[in-house]
């Protein structure tokens, strides 16, 4: 089985670009959605044919909550006999990175967020195979010229692509780039391309005052002039 | 291609900005926009914490490196798009599965037009050019460029280069002035400002209201935009073939933006049901049932008709503009004036 990590800013088409490759492959694809309160795309995929599982994150951290539970991903995906498995989640602080060395790593960005999106995303955009660029057909072409520019700083090696989540077109050429991924049996012992973030303090364990007094364990500070 | 790295390595950076003016952007882009300019890359990193790099998943030794990719994927990504001279469409298949009536060819400067009620599958012509299909998509049709087929790796090599598109859906969504806006176009182009002043000075021709360079352009007219978009793919755009879907009838002079393209040696196919564009292309491209029915070249009796519908098209125009003013729209009725004279008060 094909696995692909999905991610992007909210509401910047994942959940479209996937449902267009879906409907523009004949392979057997499923989805494991990542998500932190509520999801709405449910509904989406199960009208679509496509097979899916959605892990709510609530008051863990998002990433953290990727890594425990994307081995159990993947074995669901080999369960249901899928040829491609795709995990989606959402970069909640704009650092989130669930892209793991030797699995297509997949960032999802659109036209409409603005043209220095790119350079506020880190490390979900910079270490992507595959850049796909959505809602670019209601922009102009230079403002899409720039923000593939924009894309290029960051990611100077990623694959750009082009997809219209509406109409499919560009879809077509993600679909080749998912099929030349390689097969994956196990992740376990497998590295994530970066870091997550790192908190283990008195917020992470259920405290809601502000003030010094309160905060104990891992922090940064920041300095004022 | 240059090779950047050699370079990046001895030149101060103010001498690699002022020769590579992308390199502030990619600069910026890190966080990094204070370092000293007197100094290589990798001797003015020395001031930086290795922390705040770790922060973008940087070591300051990989640094160099990156700054060369970067430098290097944009200049092979321009290079790359530069001389289609012949676009070739091979036949496929209709939506029924029977072989298409044609293929088509086209040429540098020529302009092509695509006809068909909607639904017929014109988009499915244009996805079909801008992915360079190789008999791998539905309708089974191949593209070839310069008359040779195009490997998978140049085909994402070449993805949202070699097209630029224009359609009456696009707006602009930046929060910049004209000037602003064709400034940084033009930066990322690697254009100077000769090419800023020649885009402005061509979209005020081409539009019917007239703009200035402080003008927003999210505050531009549908026509002032479109004006904008076309002059800027004829300037600062390297793409080879323009792949237009419809362009309004008012406010913008079409059939000298479509010249104003091909002059630039581009190949333009046009989506469109505007008779004065699609009699002003070469061919045309009939579409039917998802299949190219015919290609029909533009025959001397057309452009001979093409002389009225100008007429037509103008008399609209006079209408439009004394309307505009706030004057009142009159017929000639002197003796001898032909009833497509609109007279202007």
């Amino acid at each position: 089985m094909k696995m692909v990590t999905v991610a992007g800013p909210p509401s910047s088409g994942k959940t479209s670009v996937i449902l267009r490759l879906a409907a523009d492959m004949p392979e057997k694809i499923g989805v494991v959605k990542f998500d932190c309160l509520t999801s709405f795309d449910r509904r989406r995929y199960e009208e679509a044919g496509v097979p899916v599982q959605i892990g709510f994150s609530g008051k863990f951290c998002p990433d953290h909550f990727f890594v425990n539970n994307i081995e159990g991903a993947l074995q669901w995906g080999r369960r249901r006999q899928l040829d491609i498995l795709l995990t989606e989640s959402a970069g909640l602080c704009n650092r989130c990175s669930p892209h793991i060395t030797g699995i297509l790593g997949v960032c999802v960005v659109d036209c409409l967020s603005g043209v220095h999106t790119p350079r506020k995303i880190g490390p979900m955009l910079k270490l992507a195979d595959v850049v796909v660029v959505t809602k670019g057909d209601i922009v102009s072409q230079a403002e899409r010229e720039v923000f593939g520019m924009s894309i290029r700083q960051v990611n100077g090696r990623a694959q750009i692509l082009y997809v219209n989540g509406i109409t499919g077109q560009g879809a077509f050429m993600l679909g080749k780039k998912v099929l030349a991924a390689e097969d994956t049996l196990s992740l376990t012992d497998r590295r994530l391309r970066f870091t997550t973030p790192a908190a283990a303090c008195s917020y992470c364990t259920g405290e809601i005052k502000i003030g010094e007094n309160y905060q104990m364990g891992m922090m940064r500070k920041m300095e004022y002039d | 291609m240059t090779d950047f790295l050699p370079l990046i390595r001895s030149w101060p950076l103010q001498r690699l900005i002022r020769a590579y003016p992308l390199v502030d952007d990619f600069l910026l882009n890190l966080n990094l926009p204070a370092l000293d300019g007197r100094k290589t890359l990798a001797a003015a990193l020395l001031a930086v914490s290795g922390e705040q790099l770790a922060e973008f998943g940087l070591r300051a030794a990989d640094l160099p490196e990156q700054l060369a990719l970067f430098l290097e994927t944009m200049t092979r990504e321009t290079e790359a798009a530069r001389a289609v001279e012949r676009l070739s469409v091979l036949a496929g298949r209709d939506k029924s599965g029977n072989p298409e009536a044609a293929g088509v060819e086209i040429r540098a400067g020529e302009v092509v037009s695509i006809v068909g009620p909607t639904g017929s599958g014109k988009s499915r012509l244009l996805a079909d050019i801008e992915c360079l299909a190789q008999r791998d998509t539905p309708t089974g049709r191949q593209i070839l460029i310069n008359g040779a087929a195009v490997e998978d790796d140049d085909r994402f090599r070449l993805e949202g280069k070699i097209v630029a598109q224009l359609s009456q859906n696009m707006n602009f969504v930046m929060d910049l002035t004209v000037a602003e806006f064709l400034e940084m176009h033009a930066r990322c182009r690697g254009e100077d400002a000769a090419a800023v002043r020649k885009c402005f000075e061509c979209a005020n021709t081409l539009a019917g209201e007239k703009f200035t360079a402080e003008t927003k352009v999210t505050q531009l007219s549908g026509g002032q935009s479109r004006a904008l978009m076309i002059a800027d793919t004829a300037y600062m755009s390297k793409s080879p073939i323009v792949l237009i879907d419809e362009i309004e009838n008012a406010g913008v002079d079409r059939r000298e933006a479509i010249a104003l393209l091909t002059r630039q040696e581009k190949i333009v196919l046009i989506s469109t049901h505007d008779p004065l564009l699609a009699l002003g292309a070469d061919k045309r491209i009939v579409i039917r049932n998802g299949g190219i029915a015919s290609v029909l070249t533009t025959t001397a009796e057309e452009k001979e008709s093409l002389v009225t519908i100008e007429k037509i098209d103008r008399m609209m125009q006079i209408a439009r503009d004394t309307l505009r003013g706030g004057g009142r729209v009159a017929i000639d009725r002197r003796a001898g004036a032909k009833v497509d004279n609109f007279l202007p008060p």
